[in-house]
């Protein structure tokens, strides 16, 4: 009978940390920003059925990078964590902070409990506030750890390069169209530091919108609406702001 | 909801145990609810009694919801089940929304309330039954339809216009005599004010517009634009335009003979 190989908890570990950083690598990059009324969440993604980001419930949106069917899996897990509690309950008692922590607690075993292998996704989970200091941004990557995260927040493959660039230019109180602008632009730079153009048709883009009179605040900018934004320059960025709400709501109809 | 009877099925309106008992249990009844369909639309309305027996249990009720973006439930029958009913009908559409990423459409919305009231039948057996009226745009169709249900869940759909609830049948009779098919947005929410109000005057248990109270019935409208609910001061527009007709003639609008 053959022995095992000793393997120190401190290698173990830090094999699983690799196989899921790479695993997560390999997917695109995403962002999410805080803007003047809201948070936007903006990712490359080829795909028009497959989304990386979603509604949680009321205020709280969900994004994701990595692998589809891990993400997808906790994405349910956590509209059905929010639905039961706001049925339980109330619809204010569902928190991001509280579904940041459940969704902790599922990576985090996963994470170290050896007879699964390790999820390769990273999430953001991000809760809308009455004004932009009640917002929330948790970063939620695969060891189950929380980072409370402001103002900018990415993840994905080249995260690092990108957040440091966000942090960089993000500020507070920027319209929706300038931070739109400002968060293409950073996923549009290579790992080398070149500029590629991403068309709006492989950008997926939605909005926790705090200003929309509903109590859904989510809602996906799609087609001309998001070339529209991506068009304006700061000056007009009010005046397009201003007309938006109608604007979403014929493009979710069609 | 598989989800919930999965893991926690006490808190499903059907799966309670009931103690057995003899006799009527007196809860609060919701009464008369309403619908016409419009070239365009729908328009569902309710009045605003609940009663306990004989007595008035609460003046001001809300019986009228918007189950989701397109379409709305107005309940009839034990209050406190019904509008936990409702809860859980809006939580499982929007669930659904949420996890598949489309709507459900209006037919499956119709059939799902369906099950639902006929999980509550060993309750309707008991005295405590929910009937409501089910009414949404059909984007699919692009057209406001009304579907009707029996205590057992049986689902029928409506046809220009329904009634629910003890005032029913007085409301249905005041919507034959004034229904037309080219009706606007407004003849149509005037129609079912017009409708309650012959309710109110024959069946004790539908409350009339209150207007020393300003309370007055709970209009909504759902065309493609989505739920509206009319404000207060709208539906006491309506409500006051009626009843100053009817202070000249108390039986309302008159039909030709022939």
């Amino acid at each position: 009978m053959s022995t095992p190989f000793y393997v120190s908890p401190q290698q173990a570990m830090a094999d699983r940390a690799e196989y899921a950083r790479k695993g997560i690598a390999r997917g695109r990059s995403l962002v999410v920003l805080q803007y003047a009324d809201g948070i936007v969440f903006v990712g490359e993604n080829p795909s028009r059925a497959l989304h990386k980001f979603s509604e949680i419930y009321d205020r709280i949106g969900f994004a994701a990078a990595g692998k589809y069917n891990e993400y997808e899996n906790l994405r349910i897990g956590g509209v059905r964590y929010a639905d039961l509690r706001g049925y339980t309950y109330d619809r204010d008692d569902v928190t991001a902070r509280g579904l940041a922590n459940v969704y902790a607690q599922t990576l985090g075993t996963i994470f170290s409990s050896a007879g699964e292998k390790p999820y390769e996704v990273e999430l953001v989970v991000a809760e809308v506030g009455g004004t932009p200091d009640g917002d929330q941004i948790y970063r939620l990557p695969h060891d189950g750890s929380i980072v409370d995260e402001h103002g900018s927040v990415a993840v994905g493959g080249n995260a690092e390069q990108i957040s440091s660039y966000l942090d960089q230019r993000h500020r507070d109180g920027m319209s929706l169209a300038e931070a739109l602008k400002l968060a293409v632009q950073a996923l549009s730079r290579d790992t080398n530091g070149t500029q590629r153009e991403i068309p709006a048709e492989r950008l997926e883009v939605a909005v926790l919108d705090r200003t929309r009179p509903q109590s859904r605040k989510f809602k996906r900018i799609v087609g001309g609406q998001l070339g529209r934004l991506l068009e304006t320059d700061g000056a007009s960025t009010e005046a397009e702001s201003a007309e938006e709400p109608d604007e979403s709501d014929e493009a979710e109809k069609k | 909801m598989d989800f919930l009877s999965e893991h926690q099925p006490e808190i499903l309106p059907g799966n309670r145990q009931l103690p057995p008992m003899q006799g009527v249990i007196e809860a609060p009844h919701g009464t008369t609810i309403v619908a016409v369909t419009f070239p365009g639309g729908v328009v569902l309305a309710g009045d605003r009694r609940a009663t306990m027996g004989n007595v008035i249990a609460q003046r001001d009720i809300e019986k009228v919801f918007p189950a989701d973006e397109y379409s709305a439930v107005g309940i009839a029958g034990t209050a406190g089940l019904a509008v936990e009913m409702v809860k859980l009908f809006q939580l499982e559409l929007e669930h659904f929304e949420k996890v598949e990423g489309a709507q459900l459409s209006l037919e499956g919305k119709a059939n799902r309330l369906s099950t639902m009231i006929r999980s509550n039948l060993g309750m309707a057996m008991q005295g405590l039954a929910v009937v409501p009226l089910f009414a949404g745009f059909d984007v699919d169709r692009d057209r406001g339809r009304i579907f009707s249900y029996d205590v057992t869940g049986g689902r029928s759909e409506e046809h220009n216009f329904a009634a629910t609830g003890s005032g029913s049948v007085f409301a249905r009779g005041a919507m034959k005599k004034l229904y037309r098919r080219d009706l606007s947005e407004e003849e149509a929410t005037t129609l079912v004010v017009q409708a309650l109000y012959d309710a109110a005057d024959d069946d004790s248990a539908t409350g009339g517009p209150d207007v020393a109270r300003r309370i007055y019935p709970i209009v909504t409208v759902i065309t493609d634009d989505g739920f509206r609910r009319l404000t207060d001061d709208e539906s006491s527009e309506i409500a006051r335009s009626v009843l100053a007709r009817r202070l000249e003639q108390p039986d309302g609008p008159r039909a030709a003979l022939l």
